[in-house]
């Protein structure tokens, strides 16, 4: 019983984390209908951001996360303008074979410029540390990171459910041309959504190399989770790729240790597979 | 009326087929192997990509699935001749008609699924093959199958000293992919698939059972698929997951089409012809730098492509033409007008 | 016996009730009209007869067989076809290959479902239109694609969901005659329509629903005089000065 918990606990604290990364998905794709491919190449640049700092100028990642954050915020504009702009309103296969290419691109940069060697960050902050309670561990890093997560998911929700900028949001997700009238920019909104769904996953991607290992494939397996989050939970339910983040990190995780590691995944996407062919719309989809 | 007989552009057709089966007799090509490398991929990655575009183009099924059904079929071969010692061909049959049976089965509960759903289901449904056959012994698991050195000739599909045999056989899955694709055009399936793809309530409100057309459609599309693959494993002379069940692999299926023009007979041809090239003549060029600077254009290139010309590069063409027709209205209309 | 047969139809969506325990036949070879005011659930009727919608009540016999429940697709191919409300044309296919796609309905052969084809253009006057994509067409164009498709499957019963809304008065003559013609060649037709001029003088027999119950059937010239239908559809004001008139000797 108590491996279990222990087991359990564990992915929960890994699936804030793809619920984080996830939330950023999430908001894009509710409000814009548009999957973003390069999402985990996002937070494989934010975590470069958060180690490169690390490791040149000795700032831990627990505070590159605010630069993390930023970087992707304004790699996620500049994606916004130079190419989703120019794929609203087509057919969704567009969007997505356009980012699939900026993933490429990104992923190639790097393994470019940065080698495919896995690069770790030693002396941080939170390190190795952990924490008892009972008979149960927490290790600091992954705590925090899903403490942060919480923050950053609650964060966004309250903003769009109680802002102005919320609601101008919400009216652009539910009608494009109807919020243009209302005098909505609607433009605008598009933009500072991409930056702000890059932010989500560049604060995840800052806080990474606390426990995580860098290199340019790292992103891949998370963006392909967050699409399983998002699409699980429903059409831009932030609660329900909230939910389903949660979900997936504990199905992973006890797959993982009760079945044998390398069912982990499969047990995931099985679950995917399971949930939308009950719901084809996602838990909280309509 | 041009509904019947040949058309003007199956004449092209044939003169193009023609001469390619002249190909390897002009020396200068033979003579580099690494011409007839990149000669032979484009003739493979258009056939599976005029597969995918059965499904995907035609009837509108946007697959990123396509490498289970071409690992299956590589696997088929493959398992034929490394696991049990035998000629590819039984391997080869089995992979195809499995191929269709594993889509039929796993693309049934899907078709319920729409847009962006299905897209992420098709995903899950690689990385879950992916990963079941990355620890799989029976079918190699993580290290793959090596061919061992066997006789070569067609009996084996193999060929050693020169890519000439391969060359042939890859034509020769050229063309009954593109000619299946051809006679699908202009049938009354191919107008079925089209029709579920453009409206499938106005489909079945014409008697067209749009669940039968999609899954005879997906069927079809996995079994070339299969084809593909074995002849792929034979080619490289190696199967293992990364190379044939990967995601990559079904993202290039969707890439070539789309770039050359989905749902059209040319686009695959059009893509792979571009993108084939690209990839082995800037991997060979520079990669030696670090490694990703083909993908690094790659990547650029389908940036660019997607967001400029979504149509494809047919799209181009169409462009380019009426740009010239409509020159050349107006150069005649000016001289009409200077007439006295 | 009738070609069409409803009986009792009811559609509930939860509590709403859009159409209830409605019944009447269509015979064959006869042109039937089903009108009625905005909401009357006429358009959930022809979804339920079509199989578009699975009826929560009823039965719905077609040539003798019980079709309720069945989809679209083998409704239509018993011979039983529609067209839209608001219309769907094949939009990348050309006019040509979207009455084809009907056309294949009944044959394999591509020389006969050409011909065929050919044919539904002539009827519908798309013969200079064919060529072009169907997204291109005007709404007209449109309407007139919507019924030259349905026919090249060669119904036996045409079901038509406002063909004519929305045409000018000159696209309606032309569509009054297609319809007659139709119905010499032996199709039956079953046609929903909001406006009742086009439909009046050619229909055999009109329905007419009101807040999803039936409230007539019968033939257009006795459905004109009769005071539920005219209060149903043109309010109580106008059956009064419509009583008075004809009371008053100017009508009738």
């Amino acid at each position: 019983m108590e491996t279990f918990v222990q087991v359990l606990i564990d992915g929960m604290l890994n699936g804030m984390v793809y619920a984080l990364v996830a939330a950023g998905l999430c908001l894009i794709w509710g409000v814009m209908d548009v999957i973003n491919f390069a999402h985990g190449e996002y937070l494989m640049v934010a975590m470069y951001v958060s180690y490169w700092l690390g490791f040149l100028l000795k700032v831990d990642p627990l505070l590159s996360v605010v630069a993390a954050g930023v970087f992707i915020f304004i790699l996620g504009a500049v994606t916004y303008q130079l190419i989703i702009r120019y794929t609203i309103g087509r057919p969704g296969l567009v969007a997505l074979l356009a980012t699939f290419g900026l993933a490429v691109f990104l992923k190639n940069l790097c393994m470019n410029w940065f080698s495919p060697n896995f690069l770790i960050l030693s002396d941080t902050w939170l390190g190795d540390k952990t924490l008892q309670l009972g008979n149960i561990i927490f290790p600091v890093p992954q705590l925090v990171a899903a403490l942060l997560a919480l923050v950053v998911i609650g964060l966004i929700y309250a903003m769009i459910n109680t802002t102005r900028f919320g609601w101008a949001i919400q009216a652009t997700a539910l009608d494009r041309d109807a919020a243009e009238l209302m005098g909505i920019n609607t433009e605008r909104i598009y933009l500072v959504i991409f930056g702000i769904g890059g932010a989500c996953v560049g604060i995840a991607g800052g806080i990474m190399p606390s426990y995580l290992a860098v290199h340019p494939e790292v992103g891949s397996m998370f963006g392909l989770i967050a699409f399983v989050c998002v699409a699980m939970g429903g059409f831009g339910s932030i609660p329900g790729a909230f939910l389903a983040g949660l979900l997936v990190g504990s199905v992973e995780a006890l797959a993982g240790f009760y079945i044998a590691p390398v069912f982990k995944y499969i047990a995931v996407f099985g679950l995917y597979l399971t949930v939308v062919f009950l719901r084809p719309k996602g838990i909280f989809g309509w | 009326m041009q509904h019947k007989g040949i058309h003007k552009k199956d004449a092209y057709w044939l003169g193009f087929i023609a001469l390619l089966t002249m190909l390897p007799m002009v020396p200068a090509v033979t003579a580099n192997s690494f011409h007839m490398h990149v000669v032979i991929l484009i003739l493979l990655f258009a056939s599976m990509s005029q597969a995918w575009n059965i499904i995907g183009g035609y009837c509108g099924q946007v697959s990123f699935g396509h490498s289970v059904f071409f690992g299956i079929g590589a696997y088929g071969a493959g398992m034929a001749v490394v696991t049990y010692g035998g000629m590819p061909w039984p391997g080869i049959l089995i992979g195809v008609v499995l191929a269709a049976v594993v889509a039929v089965v796993i693309s049934y509960p899907c078709f319920k699924l729409s847009g962006h759903y299905f897209a992420i289901a098709t995903f899950a449904i690689v990385e879950i093959f992916h990963r079941t056959f990355l620890v799989w012994d029976w079918v190699g698991g993580a290290l793959g199958l090596d061919y061992p050195l066997v006789k070569e000739g067609l009996t084996n599909l193999m060929w050693y000293d020169t890519k000439t045999g391969y060359y042939y056989c890859a034509l020769v899955l050229f063309l009954l992919i593109f000619g299946t694709v051809r006679w699908l055009e202009g049938h009354r399936f191919g107008y079925y698939m089209r029709a579920v793809r453009e409206g499938q309530e106005t489909a079945e409100s014409l008697g067209v059972n749009s669940t039968v057309v999609k899954l005879a459609a997906i069927a079809l599309s996995a079994a070339l698929t299969a084809l593909c693959g074995a002849f792929f494993a034979q080619y490289n002379l190696r199967v293992d997951t990364p190379m044939v069940m990967s995601l990559d692999m079904s993202m290039k299926f969707v890439l070539i089409t789309v770039l050359g023009g989905s749902g059209t007979l040319v686009g695959p041809l059009l893509g792979a012809a571009v993108l084939i090239p690209l990839q082995e003549y800037t991997r060979a060029f520079w990669g030696g730098m670090g490694g990703g600077v083909d993908l690094i254009i790659f990547g650029l290139l389908i940036i660019l492509m997607v967001v400029k010309q979504p149509a494809g590069m047919i799209g181009i063409f169409y462009a380019v033409r009426k740009r010239i027709l409509k020159r050349n209205i107006a150069a005649k209309g000016e001289s009409a007008d200077g007439a006295p | 016996m009738a070609l069409l047969d409803v009986r009792d139809v009811t559609m509930k969506f939860g509590e709403l009730v859009a159409n209830d325990r409605v019944s009447f036949t269509v015979e064959s070879g006869s042109i039937v009209g089903l009108i009625g005011p905005n909401g009357a659930g006429k358009t959930t009727l022809f979804n339920c007869v079509t199989g578009f919608l699975k009826p929560t009540g009823g039965a719905i016999i077609f040539d003798g067989a019980d079709i309720t429940g069945y989809t679209p697709y083998q409704i239509a191919r018993l011979g039983a076809v529609r067209t839209f409300q608001v219309v769907r044309p094949l939009k990348e296919m050309t006019v040509f290959d979207n009455v084809l796609v009907g056309a294949f309905l009944k044959t394999s052969d591509n020389r006969e479902a050409f011909a065929r084809a050919a044919e539904c253009i002539e009827i519908c006057n798309l013969e200079s239109l064919q060529e072009k994509p169907a997204g291109e067409l005007s709404i007209g164009g449109k309407k007139r694609l919507e019924l030259a498709r349905a026919l090249a499957t060669r119904p036996k019963l045409l079901m038509l969901d406002e063909v004519m809304a929305g045409m000018t008065s000159t696209e309606v003559k032309v569509s009054v005659e297609v319809i007659l013609r139709l119905r010499e060649g032996g199709i039956t037709l079953m046609i929903v329509e909001h406006v009742m001029e086009g439909i009046m003088p050619i229909a055999d027999k009109m329905v007419v629903l009101d807040g999803g119950v039936k409230i007539a059937e019968d033939a257009p010239d006795r459905i004109i005089n009769d005071e539920s239908v005219i209060e149903a559809y043109l309010g109580a004001k106008y059956a009064q000065r419509f009583k008075a008139r004809k009371e008053g000797g100017l009508i009738g």
